[in-house]
C-alpha cells in the first residue's frame, strides 16, 4: 500500500498568506485523500472558529459511462497549483476565513475513492458554505484538471459541462472564465 | 535569446505542450520549436500546413491556449523562451 495520506501531511503545514489572517494549504497530490486526516488538519490550523464547511467529490462507478471501473486524473503541473492558489486568493477577498484546505488527487483511482477535497473555516456558516461552494464551481472550470473514465471497454475523456460554467459564472455574471478566454 | 558575442548559440525555443485529449490526438505531450514573435494561430496555421490535418486539432474552437500558464486568447504573441500549451476544456474536481 502506498503512503497514507497522514504520511504526506507530516511534512506539510498551513502558511500564512501574505497580510491576511488566513491559513491555507493546497496541494495536487497522487496519494489517497484522507478526508477525517484533512479535517482534523484544518480544524488544528484555526483554533476557535464557528464553522467549518467541507466538500469531498468521489469517484462513482456511473459517470458518463455506466461501469466504470477505474478513473484517471491529469493536471497540468505548475499551472494547476497557480489557479487552485488564485482561486482561494479570491475566496479571501469575499469571505472572512480562518483557513482554507484545497487538495486534489491526481492519477489513477478506483470507484469509492476521493477525488477532491475542499474544507473551509470561518467565524460564520453563511460564510463557510458559501466560500466552499466557491472554490468548488471555480476549481471545476478554472483548474486544468481532465478526467478519463475507464470501462472495460476502454478509456474515454469527460467532456465539459455547461451546467458547470453556469455554475461559475453566477459568481462573476461580468466576468470571462477560463471557457469564455480560448 | 543567448548573445552571440557571449559565446552562446542564438536560440529562439518555445516549449509547446499537450494535454489529455489533445496529447493522445497528437501521439506527444511536449515539442520544442523554433518561434519568436507569430502570434499562436499563426503558429498553429504553420504547423497543420507542415504536419497535416491531424493538427487540426489545435484549430478547434473548444480548445485551450496557455501561454506561461495562463489562459490567452490566440492571437497573443509568442516569444523566445515562452511555455505554450493546448488542451481541452477542464473537467475537475
Amino acid at each position: 500500500m502506498i503512503a497514507s495520506c497522514t504520511t504526506a501531511m507530516n511534512w506539510r503545514f498551513f502558511r500564512r498568506s501574505p497580510g491576511v489572517d488566513m491559513r491555507r494549504d493546497v496541494a495536487v497530490t497522487t496519494l489517497p485523500l484522507d478526508e477525517g486526516d484533512l479535517r482534523a488538519l484544518l480544524q488544528s490550523a484555526c483554533g476557535d472558529v464557528g464553522a467549518v464547511a467541507t466538500f469531498t467529490g468521489v469517484v462513482s462507478g456511473r459517470g458518463e459511462q455506466a461501469g466504470v471501473s477505474g478513473l484517471e486524473l491529469e493536471h497540468y503541473p505548475g499551472m494547476t497549483e497557480a489557479a487552485l492558489h488564485r482561486i482561494v486568493d479570491d475566496c479571501e477577498r469575499r469571505w472572512p476565513l480562518q483557513a482554507a484546505i484545497v487538495w486534489h488527487r491526481v492519477g489513477l483511482m478506483s470507484p469509492g475513492e476521493s477525488i477532491v477535497f475542499v474544507g473551509v473555516a470561518s467565524r460564520h456558516r453563511d460564510a463557510a458554505f458559501d466560500a466552499c461552494r466557491f472554490i468548488m464551481d471555480c476549481l471545476k472550470t478554472d483548474a486544468p484538471f481532465w478526467k478519463k473514465e475507464h470501462t472495460d471497454q476502454g478509456g474515454v475523456w469527460v467532456s465539459a459541462r455547461q451546467s458547470d460554467t453556469l455554475a461559475r459564472e453566477k459568481w462573476n455574471p461580468s466576468e470571462n472564465t477560463e471557457g469564455d478566454t480560448a | 535569446m543567448v548573445p552571440a558575442a557571449f559565446g552562446g548559440a542564438i536560440k529562439m525555443t518555445v516549449d509547446v505542450l499537450f494535454f489529455a485529449r489533445i496529447r493522445e490526438q497528437l501521439g506527444r505531450s511536449a515539442w520544442q520549436v523554433m518561434a519568436d514573435g507569430q502570434t499562436i494561430a499563426a503558429l498553429v496555421d504553420g504547423w497543420v500546413a507542415e504536419h497535416g490535418d491531424a493538427w487540426a486539432v489545435l484549430q478547434q474552437a473548444d480548445v485551450r491556449c496557455a501561454l506561461n500558464q495562463v489562459i490567452v486568447s490566440r492571437d497573443c504573441i509568442v516569444h523566445d523562451g515562452d511555455e505554450l500549451a493546448f488542451f481541452p476544456p477542464v473537467t475537475g474536481g
